[in-house]
């Protein structure tokens, strides 16, 4: 199994001890908390990823054959949800990254999180984060 | 025509007519439906009139010499009666039906300069308008060489009167103004708005989106030249609107668009275009959502709808009542003291976006974001707001299950 799907299932297997939704949010405005903060001059107008209420910025680097991400919210929820997203995508090389597929968020039920209609960058995120590992790859 | 009027609201019988409302979302949480100013929900008398028209009645209107066909024309044609009535205006052919309020707007916004306005004339908005009474201006600007100025908001949320008087010369053509804010819930004091432009010959257009749900409208009385407005938004189906203007002047602006309905012969080189109101409604129209059009007139001259101005009114001052006694951190973004529709906040420094998305998991239903008002979130500083906005079915023990979800809200993101 790849590492992105082990980290996947990882992490639907902690979201599987939460009975109530509002207990999941918990969970996520936790992780949100512990999401390295990214530095103010990366939170510049070319890394916003635009959204239409909450912004999302995106910071890719590539380290040898690895691709990393810096990512940041405005949002707490967002940011938690984009935190997930670091910790599966982040440090895999561009290829697994630009194949991975992403069923956490549907399996953990945050699926809405990814449809155009939260319109929160998601969508353009994660989006960005696979073409910058085609772009690499 | 001034009735006795009896308060005779009943926000049982009303809360009777919308089933939407009676369920649970997530489960087991009751919804609680405080988004109206984006969209209303839709009484059954509404619901079941488009029904029974695509059920019994539907065939095209206006050509057909067949009988459904003369009985959809005629049911479309009454509701142009029944709309000017509802409205005061005076003439069936000053009710265009368009398929939204901005629609209307676009169908002045692309017309009105053909007829009236000349490079460097004048067009007055306000820095409240929704974008679809601002980006048509801008656009007919662009191509007509004509220049947009702004009435600055207060910090209150108030038209700036003064500022306003000050913008209008004999160069102003036309002041396009909001009659109620969707996201401040200000009413303008557009009487006053439009006697002013009248004295510098300028037109004025009412974007009357968020008034007609809540305010009895009298477009003779007001005496705009436009008022625009949306069915969706006062209990009727959407994609469909109503888009009033004076005879006169409608008279004066060429077609909007070309096809069939509104022409009055056509040969392969050229056109001669049918009179009003046919001019502008080219194409088969939502003949369905005109019906429902009708059915949502006739639901909100219910008796027992009487008075939903006043239960509106104590709803939306009983919310901001409970915000401020509840949170020490609120900031009420639009604090006019005439207000209707709903109220926009901000709980501190947490952002409207995770507060709406935590009261959605509890059952209440708001929208968060800039409004479609992007140029008045920057005049306040801020990216967006969360909105309670309500209808005539709304409760005050609604408003305090939405507090209580604030508060557990508050308390997850604090």
């Amino acid at each position: 199994m790849s590492e992105i799907n082990k980290i996947q299932d990882e992490i639907i297997e902690e979201f599987d001890l939460f009975d109530d939704w509002m207990d999941k949010y918990e969970h996520i405005i936790e992780f949100a908390k512990d999401v390295p903060q990214i530095s103010e001059e990366l939170k510049n107008d070319s890394n916003l990823v635009k959204g239409c209420q909450s912004k999302v910025w995106l910071a890719p680097e590539k380290k040898g054959e690895k691709l990393y991400f810096n990512a940041d919210s405005d949002a707490v929820i967002t940011r938690g949800i984009v935190g997930l997203l670091i910790r599966i995508l982040s440090g895999r090389s561009p290829k697994e990254i630009a194949q991975a597929d992403l069923y956490a968020l549907e399996r953990i039920g945050l699926k809405e999180h990814l449809s155009p209609n939260r319109a929160n960058g998601l969508v353009s995120m994660v989006n960005m984060m696979k073409s910058y590992a085609q772009a690499t790859a | 025509m001034l009735k006795t009027k009896k308060n005779t609201f009943d926000v049982d019988a009303v809360r009777a007519e919308f089933p939407v409302l009676d369920q649970k979302v997530y489960g087991k949480k009751q919804l609680i439906y405080f988004d109206s100013a984006a969209s209303s929900q839709k009484p059954k008398s509404v619901a079941d009139a488009v029904a029974h028209y695509y059920l019994y009645e539907h065939a095209n209107i206006h050509r057909g010499v067949h009988f459904l066909s003369q009985q959809a024309t005629d049911q479309y044609e009454k509701v142009r009666k029944k709309t000017r009535d509802f409205i005061n205006a005076a003439y069936d052919e000053e009710i265009i039906f368009t398929s939204g309020t901005t629609d209307g707007i676009n169908l002045v916004a692309a017309t009105f300069d053909r007829a009236y306005i000349q490079p460097g004339d004048e067009v007055i908005v306000s820095g409240m308008e929704h974008h679809s009474n601002l980006v048509p201006w801008q656009m007919m600007c662009e191509r007509s060489g004509a220049v947009l100025k702004f009435v600055p908001v207060s910090d209150s949320g108030e038209f700036v009167f003064d500022a306003y008087e000050k913008l209008l010369n004999s160069k102003t053509k036309l002041v396009a103004v909001s009659h109620v804010s969707n996201t401040l819930g200000t009413i303008n004091p557009v009487k006053n708005i439009i006697s002013k432009a009248h004295d510098f010959g300028a037109k004025v257009l009412i974007d009357g989106a968020q008034s007609v749900p809540h305010l009895k409208v009298d477009v003779r009385d007001l005496d705009c030249d436009f008022y625009a407005f949306s069915a969706h938004k006062m209990y009727g189906p959407t994609g469909v609107g109503v888009l009033y203007g004076k005879k006169e002047i409608l008279n004066e602006m060429p077609p909007y668009r070309g096809g069939g309905e509104m022409i009055k012969t056509v040969t392969l080189e050229k056109s001669t275009y049918n009179g009003l109101p046919h001019k502008f409604e080219a194409g088969t129209p939502n003949i369905a959502g005109v019906i429902g059009l009708g059915a949502a007139i006739d639901f909100m001259l219910r008796d027992y709808v009487k008075g939903a101005e006043e239960h509106e009114h104590e709803v939306l001052q009983y919310c901001e009542e409970q915000l401020r006694r509840h949170f020490n951190e609120i900031k009420i973004i639009g604090e006019a003291p005439e207000k209707t529709g709903g109220v926009s906040f901000l709980l501190g420094d947490l952002h409207h976006y995770d507060v709406g998305v935590l009261l959605d998991r509890l059952g209440v239903a708001v929208r968060t974001g800039h409004h479609c008002t992007e140029p008045l979130m920057t005049r306040f500083g801020i990216t967006g707001t969360v909105r309670a906005s309500f209808g005539m079915y709304n409760t005050k023990d609604e408003v305090d299950v939405f507090i209580d979800g604030l508060k557990h809200a508050e308390r997850m993101l604090s």
